[in-house]
């Protein structure tokens, strides 16, 4: 009875596991582009492997000690009052600290490596993007370029992209799953983080965390693509009759609205990011809430790692 | 008058909620009609309602535990059922208005409201029993901490019909839970629930804690106690060190909502940094709250099912404690995509790794206890065993999302969704489960049906894996936590598996309550006089099933861990023999102070949320004048009298003889 059980069992957890063991092809983190996605990528799996060497065992000692020892099996020796080994204790403790040991060195080390805070070092020059969340939608802003987007991103290959993330609603979080790190948007705060695409293509990106009802649908394309590529989508957004103003443009787009289609605006006012972080700083709860105030010291912004 | 509340404010138009809000209500009315007709009300309120005793207590905070299972699957069914046909542009049944209710509702339930009176409830029961005490140090505050959960529990369940429930998530993270964001009740009334539960809690806790470590028997030093009880005690002490942070969270939070501060907004220097801090200083704790009593269940279940002394008792308990101490300092490793620095983030992520050293070598003892035993495949057993290989499995991905880098591409995906069901239900449901079929035996006089209880368990297992191992590997493609809907139809086929899941959890659900009507259809057949059915190892066996209110005739003396199993291996063994003699014994009385002020309590939550200012100030006043009452009652006790005891103990004995 038992053994059928535990071969069903088995079984069981094979078919079920067999999917994520193969889902390799066409899935966002195991197939990802770019420095960080495939250091990640990489990083996952060595864990993975690291903790099966314990994980393992566990599992067939489990199954071997319950079948061996069930109280039918009178062959088996029992001893009712064997309860201390110090060679088994030694063991029991050492055998997962050091594992553990392992991943606290890979830990520190990845944590510092992949730090979403880093720059991605490269021949080629960073370019900066500013990616703002809004109920519920992306507002991408082009700082170099002078251009914005609503849900639609752009980014020439091989090229080091610092995302400078901040909210001007709740907190979501901004990640483009085959590129690699997400980080959170939060009003007010200035939040970055390093992403590089080593291939061309067309990558979902989306608010990771959840942030009321159009949340599911804060989606966005990423198009990874050539340097002469980009150059014309830069050219097509600055076809756009549409500008993006703070505080006054901005205002009518941090509307809430569901699923809101991609749109172009030619001119970005200068530091509109700095602008928007500033707004919550004045004390009228965002731009929406009084007047902005240019005559404002300019004052650093407050960084997700003050926090710290 | 009703200040916000109008007739506007149920959902008529919801044609789910209104099925639901029928079928309760002609549950209730059938219930209450049985009530009435058998004449059981008076007995319910002066054998339940106002008791005192801890064993009563411990079953109804289970009972009630069940019941909002099932109120929470049902929530959770709906989810799977969503997510199963929104795929592609298709919007599903659930619109988000209601689907955001959902999820929110399913984590609090859970959480707060099964999870939470699972482990009380057993701690109640079995706790005094386990270090032969008579009731635990403070009755009336169990008393009212049952109560107040319960007032708790009624709100949620309240919002169902009367207004809406929070579409935060079960946290409810500022700003999105600010008023600005989050106008409507729902948020008052996961306010207000979580604070009444919560003071009741934080009460439970130091009324273990206290309960332990002053009334120990005779003999009963902290390393001879048995080990579920040491896992209460740290469980209480993190219960202790733990709550009031969600309590004082929460009322800044009020007083954003209520009188417009500024904690947590966006502006005016709130910082919504601090809300998520705040409340993980709270919540992973909780975490543990929920898992270590569990890890005890285990440890008795196995050693004796083996029949054997567990293996490395002081080892267990140092790694209890070991982690009772690091769960306070890994809180952060819920949001490492915050964008603390590579430092912060890594002291996180090893802190967190480290806690799976001493839970490493918690499995290794219960291996090494099964080791050369006589393991006998009881129900309990099962549990333990599904448990083992489950938690091992989730420990794995928990490790893994302990890692900053991986979390950066993991965090919010139905990985995490994932892991923490792999933990919960393969660590703490299952736990749970073994401990309701391993000491029900205790609460009742009769054993549970093992065909059953071994059928529940195979349908919960299975069911676990087809539920959550797709959600797992989804998460490798791109899939978050709490989507509505989604566009790639190629995930539809996973989600459709992990709907089937859910489905035979669902079996295991109807198992357990097949469970108790056959059992308790069966109790002549399954009943056990002697009070040991399990041969036990610890002193609450040495009593009678169910134990009279007084516990024990007389305090038995400890002189080693595994005592009661000790007793009965002298020479002629244990026997039940009637003493000579007999002394009154001092009980407390029961109360109808707790469930009185739990009412106000009650009345108090619901006008605050519905902004009925009479009511806040009749709540309120009610509240402060049951507690003086109360407080200058000094009616509280009495004596049950040696002839009493007497007979009590004399017709325990003459059913043993009679059976014998």
């Amino acid at each position: 009875m038992r053994k059928r059980n535990s071969l069903k069992y088995l079984s069981a957890m094979t078919w079920l596991t067999a999917p994520l063991l193969l889902s390799g092809c066409g899935s966002a983190l195991m197939d990802p582009t770019g420095e960080v996605g495939q250091g990640l990528k990489s990083l996952i799996i060595t864990a993975f492997g690291l903790m099966l060497i314990v994980v393992i065992p566990v599992i067939v000692m489990t199954i071997l000690f319950a079948w061996k020892y069930r109280s039918t099996n009178l062959a088996a020796k029992y001893t009712p009052n064997w309860e201390h080994s110090n060679i088994i204790e030694v063991f029991v403790w050492a055998i997962p600290a050091v594992i553990i040991l392992f991943l606290a060195i890979l830990t520190w080390q990845t944590s510092h490596e992949y730090d979403p805070h880093k720059p991605i070092a490269s021949a080629d020059e960073t370019m900066t993007i500013d990616a703002i969340s809004l109920d519920w939608k992306w507002l991408f802003v082009y700082p170099e370029q002078g251009i914005a987007t609503i849900n639609e991103l752009a980014l020439p290959v091989d090229t080091p992209v610092h995302f400078r993330v901040t909210s001007g609603t709740v907190m979501n979080s901004f990640m483009i799953p085959t590129l690699g790190s997400q980080i959170y948007a939060m009003a007010g705060m200035a939040n970055d983080v390093y992403l590089e695409g080593s291939e061309t293509g067309t990558f979902r990106g989306r608010s990771t965390h959840y942030s009321g009802a159009g949340f599911s649908e804060m989606l966005f394309d990423t198009h990874v693509t050539s340097e002469q590529d980009f150059q014309t989508w830069v050219d097509k957004v600055k076809q756009s009759p549409d500008t993006m103003m703070f505080p006054q443009d901005y205002d009518q787009v941090a509307k809430p609205s569901i699923a809101a289609p991609i749109q172009y605006f030619s001119q970005v006012s200068p530091n509109f990011y700095e602008d928007l972080i500033q707004s919550y700083k004045a004390g009228h709860g965002g731009p929406s809430h009084g007047e902005h105030n240019e005559a404002q010291e300019p004052s650093m912004p407050m960084s997700a790692q003050a926090a710290e | 008058m009703f200040g916000k509340l109008s007739l506007d404010s149920i959902p008529y138009h919801e044609p789910i909620i209104m099925v639901t809000a029928a079928a309760i209500a002609i549950i209730g009315a059938t219930v209450f009609g049985l009530i009435t007709y058998y004449r059981k009300w008076g007995y319910l309120w002066t054998e339940w309602v106002t008791s005192i005793d801890h064993k009563k207590i411990g079953v109804m905070y289970f009972l009630v535990a069940l019941v909002m299972l099932v109120r929470g699957f049902a929530d959770a069914i709906m989810m799977r059922t969503q997510q199963a046909i929104a795929a592609g542009g298709a919007e599903g049944y659930l619109p988000p208005h209601h689907y955001d209710q959902i999820f929110t509702a399913h984590g609090v339930i859970m959480i707060f409201f099964v999870a939470m009176p699972m482990v009380i409830g057993l701690m109640n029961l079995v706790v005094p029993l386990q270090i032969g005490a008579r009731d635990v140090a403070f009755p009336f505050m169990n008393n009212l901490s049952f109560w107040l959960f319960a007032a708790g529990m009624i709100l949620v369940n309240m919002s169902l019909v009367i207004g809406e429930f929070a579409k935060t998530g079960w946290l409810a993270y500022a700003p999105l839970s600010e008023l600005k964001y989050s106008p409507d009740v729902g948020v008052d009334y996961w306010i207000w629930a979580l604070q009444l539960s919560g003071i009741g809690t934080t009460l439970t806790g130091i009324n273990f804690f206290v309960t332990i470590l002053k009334m120990r028997t005779k003999g009963m030093t902290l390393f001879r106690m048995p080990i579920f009880t040491w896992t209460a005690l740290c469980t209480n002490v993190l219960i202790i060190l733990s709550f009031p942070i969600l309590t004082a969270t929460i009322v800044l939070l009020t007083l954003d909502r209520y009188l417009g501060m500024h904690f947590f907004t966006n502006d005016m220097g709130g910082s919504q940094m601090m809300y998520v801090n705040l409340i993980w200083a709270w919540g992973h704790p909780e975490v543990y709250i929920l898992i270590l009593p569990a890890f005890g269940v285990f440890s008795e279940v196995i050693a004796t099912f083996t029949k054997k002394r567990l293996f490395g008792y002081k080892t267990m308990v140092w790694a209890t404690a070991a982690i009772t101490v690091l769960s306070f300092i890994v809180w952060l490793h819920h949001f490492f995509t915050m964008g603390a620095g590579a430092n912060v983030n890594a002291f996180f992520g090893i802190m967190t790794m480290i806690i799976a050293v001493p839970t490493g070598v918690k499995i290794f003892n219960w291996l090494f206890t099964m080791y050369r035993g006589r393991l006998e495949f009881t129900a309990p057993v099962l549990w333990t065993i599904g448990f083992i290989i489950t938690f091992t499995l989730g420990g794995m991905t928990g490790v893994m999302l302990a890692v900053p880098g991986a979390n950066f591409v993991l965090h919010n995906s139905l990985f995490v969704i994932a892991h923490f069901h792999n933990v919960i239900i393969g660590g703490v449901v299952f736990g749970m489960m073994a401990g309701f079929t391993y000491w029900f035996p205790k609460a009742f006089g009769f054993t549970l049906s093992e065909k059953w209880g071994k059928r529940s368990f195979w349908c919960w297992l299975i069911g676990f894996y087809l539920a959550f191992m797709p959600l797992y590997a989804l998460s490798f493609f791109g899939a978050m936590r709490r989507m509505q809907s989604y566009e790639q139809t190629s995930w539809q086929p996973l989600m459709i598996v992990a709907w089937v899941g859910a489905v035979v959890i669902a079996m295991g659900i109807a198992c357990i309550v097949i469970q108790l009507i056959v059992s308790i259809r069966d109790r002549e057949k399954n009943r056990d006089l002697t009070g040991d059915p399990w041969d036990g190892r610890t002193l609450e066996w040495a009593t009678s099933s169910p134990p009279p209110n007084y516990n024990f005739a007389y305090l038995p003396a400890v002189d080693s861990i595994d005592s009661y199993w000790e007793m009965k291996q002298q020479p002629g063994g244990f026997k039940r023999e009637l003493a000579t003699s007999f002394e009154d014994i001092h009980m407390p009385k029961n109360t109808a102070e707790g469930p009185i002020m739990s009412l106000f309590g009650l009345f108090f939550g619901f006008a605050l949320i519905w902004h009925i200012w009479w009511l806040v100030g009749l709540g309120a006043l009610g509240m402060f004048v049951t507690f003086m009452y109360r407080i200058f009652n000094e009616d509280t006790d009495y004596h049950v009298s040696a002839a009493e005891v007497e007979k009590t103990e004399r017709e325990y004995h003459k059913r043993l003889e009679m059976q014998a």
